[in-house]
This record gives C-alpha cells, structure tokens and sequence, in this order.
C-alpha cells in the first residue's frame, strides 16, 4: 500500500477520514448514549445512512469500470442485485418454521405455489459461509462470463452499454417469473434473523451499519492500490488508447476481464449489506434505471477518482430522501436536470469543482 | 509493370503448408521478416497486392512511397491489425504471424512506432516507458510488479537516451510533438524487440532532433532489424543502404538510395507521369 500516494491526495484522504469517522461514531453513540439522548441516533437515521454507504460502494464499482477502464457499463445494478438475493436467501432460509405457513423448509412463497421441496440452488444457502460466498461467485462468475464474450469480440463503446443494459433487463424479467423460485416480483423479504441476531434490533443495525463502513473503507484502500498499480496505469492506459495498449503486448481483453469482475464482486457485497438494511429484495432492483442511476452518481461525484464516486452517491441519495419526500413527482426530472447539468458544466464533477477551487486559491 | 527480383522463388523454407510453431526465433536463412504474395483489399480497393519482400537480420531498410502505395497497411499486416485476404507473412523460418493476434506478436519481438505519435497522455512521461517494459503481461503478473533495479536503471538509460530525462514526472499529454515522437521511440526501445517497425519518425522534430533520430536508428541496426517508412527522401539517404519503393500495393524496385532514385520507373510514379 502506498500510504505517502493516498495521503498526497487531500481530498481523498479527507473522505476517507469523514468515512471513517461516521463508520465509528454512529455505532459507538448509539451504544453510549440512552434512546431518548439527542445523540443517539433512530433506527431510520442508521438504515438510512447505512444504505448510502452502500450505493456509494456501488458507486465506487462502477468507477473503477467507467472512470478507470472507460466501460461505460449500464448494468451494473445486475450484479448488486445478484449480491443481494444470494444473501436474501441465506435470510429466507434463516425465516425457517418462523414463517406464516410454519413451513421449516419451504419460505412461504414456495408453500403458497404448492412446492413439495427446495429447488436445488436453494440449497446451502442456510450455512452463512456458503451465502457469503456467492455473494462473491454469483456476480463474479456471471461479470466473467459476460465479460469474456463481449471483450474477446472487442465490443466497444455504446454497442457495449446497450448489451449491458439489456443483461440487467434480462435478469428483471426472470426474476419476476414465479417459476424462477425466488419469490416472483415480490422477491425475498419478511427476515427474522440474522445469525441468531433479530434483524430489526437497534443492535443489529448498527453492526451492520458499521460493517457497510467498514466495507467501504476496506474497498476503497484496496481499490486505490489497485488503480495506482501497474495494472492501474494499464487500465488507464486501454481507456485511453486502447488499440495501442495491445501492440505493447498486453491482452487488453484480460485487464477489462480483471477489473470487470473485481468490481461486480464489490457491486455484489453492497448488495449483500443493502439488504439486510431495508428488508427486502425484489426483481425491480435488476430495472435498468437503477443502474442508470449509479452512473449518474459517478457523474455527479467525478469519475476517475473513486471519492468522487462516494460523495456522489451520498450526495444524489439525500437529494432523492429528501425531495421524494417533499415533492415526490419532481424526482425524476430532477435526476434528468441534475444530469444534464453535471454533463454540460461540471465534466469532473462536484470533485472536480472543488478541485478548481482549491487551485484557484493556491494560485 | 514488371515485378522485383526477388520474386519467383521462395526463400521460406517451410515444412508443407504450416510451419512448426514455437517461439524461438529462427533466421538461419538471413531474412528475419518474410512477406509472399501478401494481398489486402479494403471495399474492392487493392491497398496491397501481391506484395512480397524479405528484411533481413540486422538490416535498416526504408521504405519509401507515395501516398496510398501500402506503406501503413504494410505495417498493419506484419503486426496483426489487418489480416491480409492471401499470403504468406513469417517472422523467422518457423513463426507463422498471420496465426497470432497483436499482443502476442508484440511479445514475440516485433515493435511498432505508429505514424501519429501514440503515447498515453494521461500517464507521465516515466510511466510509459514502464508500461513498454519487456516483462511479463498477464494481468496478475501486471498487478503485483515491481521494477527490480536492472529494469529502473534500463528505463534511466532509455530516458537519457531520447533526452527527456528531465521531464520523467510530467505528463506525456503535455509534450510537444517532436518530444511525444522521442518517447514513443524510447516505448519502442523498451520492448527490445528483434524488428522494429518505425512510421514516419521525424514528422515534426527540428533539424537537430532529425540529426539525433538518424544517429540512433543507425546505432539499432546489426543487433535489430529496421523498417522505416519516411516521406523526407533528405532523411532517407542519411540512413538508408537499402531502399524499397512501394507502388500501388507491390513492390516498385529494390536498391541502394542512388539507384534508386535513378530508377526511370520510380521518377515516373513520382512525377506522376
């Protein structure tokens, strides 16, 4: 790890000490402090605030591939929401007898479509280790697979977004057949427990608050080392010039594959920590407006710099809390504008203007 | 239009229709590069035709031609970019490249200077030339590499030898064509590869810088082989023993610069005659 090379850069070591400072505080007040102190923070504040961390570690995915590789992927909310379902189903299976039906096999849904037994993908998937790792494999195999089609065959550009888009479209319209097993457009929710813990305690959330944090930090550390490594420039180098790379001898293919796959495996341990935090997953988190959202994140934070990609997604998820709340038929066209905006005056990002700024003053 | 010498008989002595592939380069026939009856056409347009011509080991040759005779697209097949419609193009007795994909023509030791300078302008100038560095490629291997001493002081070396020593930390984007020109050549030299395949290297440079590119490319021969196609025909005498004209896709003539310039076929295609 090349601490002096995060350190040189103030903006991003600034995030990541405002990142870890909440990481911290928000469990450890809620811990110290009585329910009626105005430090202790509600259980929708810590849910919250935990699902912005963890969009912005979707964010931070889709950086690496868009701002770092320049694949300007328009699905990467398949791989969140793969992420999510596999531990959606370690917590359907975790339900057991506790469910309406009082099934201890079946979740509910499945005794409500007259299933005799547990489909064969549904097994293991009550051993958290086992769901653990599909949270990485899901996402990882099917980026792998997808990636290696579509890199071997040299797609570029926007022929490449339109088919990423239509992958998460795919997924939507199969996870809204009932036939799939996992739950049809209602998805997979009414979880108890987690591990034993009850998964609506203050305690519970909190953990798991800190465990998003967490998993941002250790995401963003490993990531800035990937980026600043050779492999890094080399990325940087195919998003630019990308015929030239390969007369340098490098299989450009193979570094797209890399970082493609890493990132769907970050996407897929947000979504993994998304879940447990809001209760549910259902086949509408595969829509591709969903992932054309977290571009817009990226856009709105800076690409190419990973903290751009966090205080995006914080930035554009408070805009949405609080505006669906006041006003909620304005939202949309909200996002449109915000977009529009971000393209045609702030092409770095709200990072970007803050950068000027400093310069400005320096100079 | 009458064809070259060199035509008629086949130097490649290749065992049946495909030669054994493996990686050692062999020239113990002297050519290193070997083009037979190489065609491409793009849309009816025949770019080259029937084009065949042999570089030997340790050769600087030049290869001259007017606009649209094949000099790029040229470059193109014997580094991958274009597959020729028919043709024979071997590195060696045994390396069949028309087999292999870019990258692993790259690795198997031929480099390529393109036309437009083409270096990573987001990189500095350091960076690129490590990015060029002979090593290994794979992703895993990229991820976890460190330069080791010997390849820190071969970059140092590089770096001095196209004079840009003092702009190691700076992006390449910031360069001024000729010195863009220069760093390509030194990711060129990184490689080290056997063939070098340089495109119009001078566009762009002052008169010194000319002077320097001449010395260098004539210090690389003997121990690499050499294809330069250059437009600046004053340039072309200083460097070259031996001279291809391209025209229309084939080999026009082959000879030292004096012959052929004299070359009444070649005057003509010049002249336009």
């Amino acid at each position: 790890m090349r601490i002096a090379q995060l350190t040189q850069d103030k903006t991003g070591a600034t995030v990541l000490g405002v990142l870890s400072a909440v990481t911290l505080i928000i469990p450890l007040f809620n811990l110290l402090f009585p329910v009626d102190s105005f430090l202790h923070f509600s259980a929708y504040t810590v849910s919250l605030l935990g699902k912005y961390l963890t969009f912005a570690l979707l964010a931070l995915s889709l950086d690496l591939v868009w701002g770092y590789a320049g694949i300007l992927a328009l699905g990467q909310g398949a791989f969140f929401a793969l992420g999510g379902y596999a531990m959606g189903m370690y917590l359907m299976r975790q339900i057991g007898a506790l469910g309406v039906y009082g099934n201890p096999l079946l979740p509910d849904f499945m005794v409500f479509l007259n299933w005799q037994e547990l489909p064969w993908y549904w097994h293991g998937f009550d051993h958290f280790g086992f769901a653990l790792l599909m949270v990485l494999l899901v996402p990882g195999t099917l980026a792998f697979v997808f990636g290696w089609l579509a890199f071997r065959s040299r797609v570029t550009g926007v022929y490449l977004s339109i088919i990423t888009q239509a992958l998460t479209y795919a997924l939507l319209l199969a996870f809204f057949r009932n036939e799939m097993g996992f739950g049809g457009n209602n998805g997979l929710t009414d979880f108890k427990t987690l591990l034993g813990f009850n998964i609506q305690s203050e305690g519970t959330r909190s953990v798991l608050f800190l465990l998003s944090g967490l998993s941002l930090i250790g995401a963003y550390l490993l990531s800035q080392w990937i980026v600043s490594s050779k492999l890094g420039r080399v990325v940087t180098a195919i998003r630019d010039q990308e015929a030239r790379v390969r007369f340098l001898g490098y299989r450009v293919e193979m570094f797209k594959l890399w970082i493609f796959v890493y990132a769907a495996m970050l996407s897929g341990i947000a979504g993994a920590l998304y879940v447990p935090q809001v209760g549910i997953i259902n086949p509408s988190e595969f829509s591709p407006l969903n992932s054309l959202e977290i571009v817009i994140w990226v856009a709105v934070g800076g690409r190419g710099t990973l903290y751009g990609a966090i205080i995006g997604a914080v930035l554009v998820n408070y805009a949405k809390t609080v505006l669906t709340g006041l006003l909620p038929e304005i939202w949309l066209f909200s996002l449109g504008a915000i977009f529009v905006i971000v393209t045609l005056w702030l092409p770095k990002g709200v990072v970007g203007l803050w950068q000027s700024r400093l310069q400005e003053r320096a100079a | 239009m009458s064809q070259p010498a060199v035509m008629g008989q086949s130097y490649l002595d290749v065992g049946g229709s495909r030669a054994i592939h493996d990686n050692s380069l062999d020239v113990s026939h002297g050519p290193v590069l070997y083009l037979e009856g190489v065609s491409v056409s793009f849309d009816g347009f025949k770019a080259l035709n029937n084009l065949s011509m042999y570089i030997d080991a340790g050769e600087l040759r030049c290869v001259i031609g007017p606009n649209g005779a094949g000099k790029t697209t040229l470059m193109d097949v014997i580094t991958g970019k274009t597959r020729p419609d028919s043709g024979l193009v071997y590195f060696g007795q045994t390396i069949d490249l028309l087999d292999m994909d870019e990258p692993a023509i790259a690795q198997v030791g031929i480099g390529r200077k393109f036309q437009k300078p083409s270096v990573f302008d987001a990189l500095t100038v350091y960076e690129n030339l490590e990015l060029a560095l002979k090593t290994e490629k794979g992703a895993w291997r990229t991820l976890f590499h460190r330069l080791s001493g010997e390849q820190q002081s071969r970059i140092e070396q590089v770096l001095e030898t196209i004079h840009l020593q003092e702009l190691r930390r700076q992006y390449a984007g910031i360069l001024s064509h000729g010195q863009k020109q220069w760093l390509e050549i030194g990711m060129l030299l990184m490689q080290e590869p056997k063939v070098m395949l340089v495109d119009e290297p001078i566009a762009g440079m002052t008169h010194q810088e000319i002077e320097r590119t001449a010395e260098l490319l004539l210090s690389l021969q003997g121990e690499r082989s050499l294809v330069v196609v250059e437009h600046d025909m004053e340039f072309v005498r200083s460097i070259a023993r031996r001279v291809t004209v391209l025209h229309e896709g084939s080999v026009l003539t082959e000879g030292s610069m004096d012959e052929v310039q004299n070359d009444p076929r070649v005057i003509q295609v010049y002249l336009g005659g």
